[in-house]
């Protein structure tokens, strides 16, 4: 099976050489994405299969470093991660081949695109740390290519500069961890590092690596800076790829440390992950719900939800770490659920997204409105995104964000005092986040497709191609099919879950078609299916008895409007004054948050004014003093630069002099 | 699952309906006496509902499919979240399919809906009602769903049949948590009905409405369809609360038909004794500043958070 994938991804180069070579022909890059699309396809199988199977495939090739060799292994874990890559691939590429049409440079994404999902695949399937570091550098090479697509653009290059910056930290966080656990195992290949047995500083290094080298990529708070300015810089097709599945990677790769081939960590380090994990999401939809930029404000969305995974796996780790393995089992297949839903809706909301761009090339919400009697199945499709990534019932990020809830409800069985005290309040977080999250994305569809249209490009708007319409419909499908039937996603994740945390879930998540009882049946029970069938009999009751009731007469005419007339649409609630509450309540501490009006009075003809000054306090906190730091030290070196060459030999001269001392001393310093 | 449960479902989905623009009549009734004005009869709300049903829909010219599907769905999600409170037994048949956390969530669906619906015609009422609304949204949900966490540290559960079962089998007790849990939800049942301080639910025209912003372009079936949403929510939080404060006299699975006779009326009790307390609770204070609302909600907050920290204290000691 793992040969099978491994054949699929090697016919990705291919394209892009395809792509390369026929840059100037003009449908290239809709057939280098139709051929995507196929590959996706395949490998989204093969994954669903090894899911399906259970088991583990393993692969030696002979590349690579000559004493390692390259290992790949399909098990059902980074099987399960295959169908959430593919099934975002497979719609961002069907998507994709319309929708290059509408950018101005599509030959330089087609180049890209290729290798881009070749690296993530293959970062899935690697069983060693060369492999994986090279696939993940593949991976985040291509993007940036991506990113700098439209480089023209001053914003988009620094934004592929912070992205640069960001991805190569993370990388050497990795290296860092792999490094450590190769010493200890005596090996680079995952099998090996597996057996190495850690001190307790060396597995918290580890761990901690781990988590900034994953985290950095993920948009874990603080590394997350570089996320909101990159995601939205790349064609709309490519951000739902980097939002939807990148991030899926990286929380790929922590769980896969945490749970699998690293060290087993004290159980505090579930309580800082989970920790984390809540101020990232309530962070991250804040500054979601400030944005006027829809791109990133669903960048920001995505910060959210990495934090929503987040607390699921700090949870997990934190009852793997006590021994409580079946809840710990609960959590882990719950922040799993979370992971697949989210690169489904998340994908949705992007291409949506990209849809409104080439029907309007707008992306400024303040300048949309009304796209709902132009753009009708964009429109419906976002609105099922919308909903589900605001944690609404039925849909399927209700389904998970309740399983997170109720592990986390699970906290207090921790007997310490940091879980017994950290999971409420995490708690009370994702709730306000999931609030929060609702504010968000009625501001983002309200401004977008409801209302009057605010601009000539939002009023002349006309509805994208089939095929872009027929994969938001599939996906928003998909939203409510993941949500309604959850169970029997969650029996097939129970058995994921239980490779690695080893202990039996299926008898305390399943109840039976169609109840989910994660705990016990008396611990509070779900079920999308039997309340969607109900709340349907309702509203059909309802229809049905209206109808015999009253009248069928409509007239239409103007808004009434308390007797207002407002002629010009700029009299509507604009995005900013619909956030005026939430960021006078939330803003005034988090973001220095200051208005300032300017009143002209009576006789003044000049127009009043409202400035308003957000600032973040992760720029300046963090980022701006580190750059201003390195800029100095670069300065200082730069008089290295010019000097003489016996300067130069005795610069030599001293290192050597300084890496002798240093094996001198390891030597007597065991 | 029996015969019996499923026609107590029925039963408990009509009432929930069917009585709850009594207990708004009610209450606004009292208010009116207690004001010193004669007031409308408690059937009003009645006369109300079957006159905006009978009349023509008169719809914004550039209303859009959401704006019509919304009332249906409001009221839709509403109703059913309402029919999942046990109020005179708990052997209901749809009462495993959702929990506490759930039933927050599906008004978060009605809210949802409706906020969008406010800004659908694209005039500056819905959006000042739809924006103001996600923000006691933001506020209240955190603090329910915190209560939810209290409650279910103390029984082991998130279910409300269950819950009712613990308190009824004396598992709980007199307990500090409780009573702050008590509390907090009290603020929030009041914020998510519009009520006094938060929002005044006779109020019109003025600068300080929330709710009544965003349904000012609806007419008709569609206003019908919402005025009952709203009193349905109004009964459910007031039948929350009493199932699992004042559980007391609840059929529990396995009695027969006497007791579900005296769960009825001990259900009517009950819910005429919380009106009548929200009713002079409204007479007496008055509304509130909109950026008073974070205290208000952030009060209710942090007093559930509280609970649960005392629940540690008190198992400590």
């Amino acid at each position: 099976m793992t040969a099978q994938a491994l054949l699929a991804v090697a016919v990705l180069p291919f394209l892009t050489m395809l792509a390369m070579v026929l840059h100037r022909r003009e449908n290239t890059p809709s057939l280098v994405h139709a051929a995507c699309f196929a590959v996706s396809c395949i490998l989204g199988l093969i994954g669903a299969l090894a899911v399906l199977k259970g088991g583990a495939d393993h692969v030696q090739l002979p590349v690579g470093l000559p004493w390692l060799k390259a290992h790949f292994r399909i098990d059902g874990f980074s099987g399960f991660f295959l169908v959430i890559i593919n099934l975002g691939a497979a719609a961002a590429s069907l998507f994709g081949m319309t929708y290059v049409r509408h950018l101005k440079h599509p030959a330089r994404v087609a180049v890209a695109y290729p290798m881009f999902l070749a690296g993530m695949n293959m970062a899935l399937m690697s069983d060693d740390a060369f492999s994986f570091l090279v696939s993940w550098e593949f991976m985040s090479a291509s993007s940036w290519l991506m990113v700098l697509a439209d480089h023209e653009e001053e914003e988009n290059r620094k934004a592929a500069f912070t992205y640069l910056i960001m991805a190569l930290f993370g990388t050497f966080c990795l290296l860092g961890a792999f490094g450590i656990l190769a010493q200890a195992g005596g090996g680079y290949d995952f099998t090996s590092m597996r057996a190495a047995k850690l001190d307790g500083l060396q597995s918290s290094l580890v761990v901690l690596l781990g988590l900034l080298g994953a985290g950095s990529k993920a948009g874990l708070v603080p590394l997350h800076a570089w996320l909101p300015l990159a995601h939205p810089a790349a064609p709309s097709h490519v951000s739902a790829l980097m939002s939807g599945v990148m991030t899926k990677v990286a929380l790929y790769a922590l769980a896969r440390l945490l749970f699998d081939f690293g060290p087993t960590p004290a159980w505090w380090w579930g309580a800082i992950i989970m920790v984390l994990g809540g101020i990232t999401a309530v962070v991250g939809i804040l500054y979601a719900l400030m944005q006027t930029d829809l791109k990133r404000l669903l960048a920001y969305s995505t910060v959210e939800n990495v934090g929503v995974v987040l607390i699921g796996l700090g949870v997990a780790l934190a009852f793997k770490g006590e021994g409580k393995t079946s809840y710990a089992a609960l959590a882990l297949a719950a922040s799993l659920y979370h992971m697949l839903n989210h690169s489904v809706m998340k994908s949705l909301l992007f291409l949506g997204a990209g849809a409104v761009l080439a029907s309007t090339g707008e992306r400024n919400i303040e300048k949309l409105g009304g796209l709902i009697h132009r753009m009708p199945v964009t429109a419906a499709a976002f609105l099922v995104g919308a909903a589900a990534i605001s944690a609404l019932p039925p849909l399927n990020g209700f389904v998970s964000e309740w399983l997170i809830l109720q592990s986390l409800f699970l906290g207090p069985k921790i007997p310490n005092w940091a879980m017994k005290f950290g999971s409420p309040v995490v708690a009370a977080l994702l709730a306000l986040s999931a609030a929060l999250a609702a504010a968000t994305f009625v501001r983002a569809f309200g401004m977008v497709f409801l209302g009057r249209a605010r601009s000539v490009a939002a009023e002349t708007a006309h509805e994208v191609s089939l095929s872009m319409r027929a994969v938001l419909v599939f996906l928003a499908g998909l939203c409510a099919l993941l949500g309604i039937v959850p169970v029997t996603v969650t029996s097939q994740l129970s058995g994921v879950a239980q490779n690695l945390i080893k202990a039996q879930l299926s008898e305390t998540i399943v109840q039976g078609w169609p109840w989910l009882a994660p705990i016990s049946e008396t611990r509070g029970s779900y079920s999308g299916t039997v309340l969607v069938a109900s709340v349907v009999i309702l509203i059909l009751g309802t229809v049905a008895v209206i109808k015999g009731f009253g009248t069928r007469n409509i007239r239409r005419g103007p808004a009434w409007d308390c007797g207002h007339k407002e002629a010009s649409p700029n009299f509507q609630y604009s995005a900013s004054s619909f956030a005026q509450p939430l960021r006078r309540v939330y803003g005034a501490t988090l973001f220095s948050a200051k208005e300032e009006v300017d009143m002209p009075m009576p006789n003044e003809t000049r127009p009043a004014l409202l400035t308003l000054r957000l600032i973040d306090p992760v720029w300046q906190g963090i980022y701006q003093p580190l750059a201003n730091g390195v800029a100095n030290l670069a300065n200082r070196l730069n008089r290295l630069q010019t000097m003489t060459v016996r300067r130069h030999l005795l610069m030599m001269f001293l290192t050597l002099l300084l890496m002798l001392i240093v094996a001198a001393l390891r030597r007597v310093v065991p | 699952m029996t015969v019996f449960s499923i026609l107590w479902q029925v039963l408990q989905t009509l009432i929930c309906l069917l009585a709850a623009p009594l207990v708004t009549g009610f209450v606004r009734t009292i208010k009116a006496r207690l004001v010193g004005r004669q007031g409308p009869s408690p059937l009003q709300p009645y006369r109300d509902l079957i006159r905006l049903l009978h009349k023509d829909l008169v719809l914004a010219e550039n209303a859009s499919w959401l704006f019509r599907i919304a009332p249906y769905v409001i009221f839709g999600f509403t109703w059913m979240a309402a029919a999942l409170v046990p109020s005179f037994t708990t052997n209901l048949v749809l009462i495993p399919a959702a929990d506490l956390i759930t039933l927050v969530a599906f008004l978060g669906v009605a809210r949802f809906m409706i906020s969008l619906a406010g800004l659908d015609i694209g005039t500056s009422f819905g959006g000042l009602g739809a924006s103001r609304e996600m923000l006691i949204a933001s506020l209240a949900e955190p603090a329910m769903l915190m209560s939810v966490f209290t409650l279910a540290l103390l029984t082991g559960t998130t279910a409300p049949a269950r819950i009712i079962d613990y308190v009824l089998a004396g598992g709980v007790g007199l307990q500090v948590s409780m009573g702050l849990t008590l509390v907090s939800l009290l603020l929030v049942a009041i914020a998510e009905n519009g009520r006094i301080p938060i929002d005044n639910p006779a109020t019109h025209l003025e600068l300080t409405m929330v709710h009544e912003a965003m349904v000012l372009e609806y007419t008709g079936r569609h206003l019908a369809l919402i005025e009952a949403a709203a009193m349905v929510r109004l009964m459910l939080y007031i039948s929350l609360i009493s199932c699992i404060f004042i559980p007391w006299g609840i059929s529990q699975s396995g009695k027969g038909f006497e007791g579900i006779l005296i769960g009825l009326v001990s259900y009517g009790a009950k819910v005429g004794t919380l009106a009548a307390f929200l009713a002079v609770f409204e007479t007496v204070i008055a509304k509130m500043r909109v950026f008073r609302y974070a205290d208000f909600l952030g009060g209710a907050l942090l007093l559930s958070l509280l609970a649960t920290l005392v629940l540690y204290v008190s198992e400590a000691v």
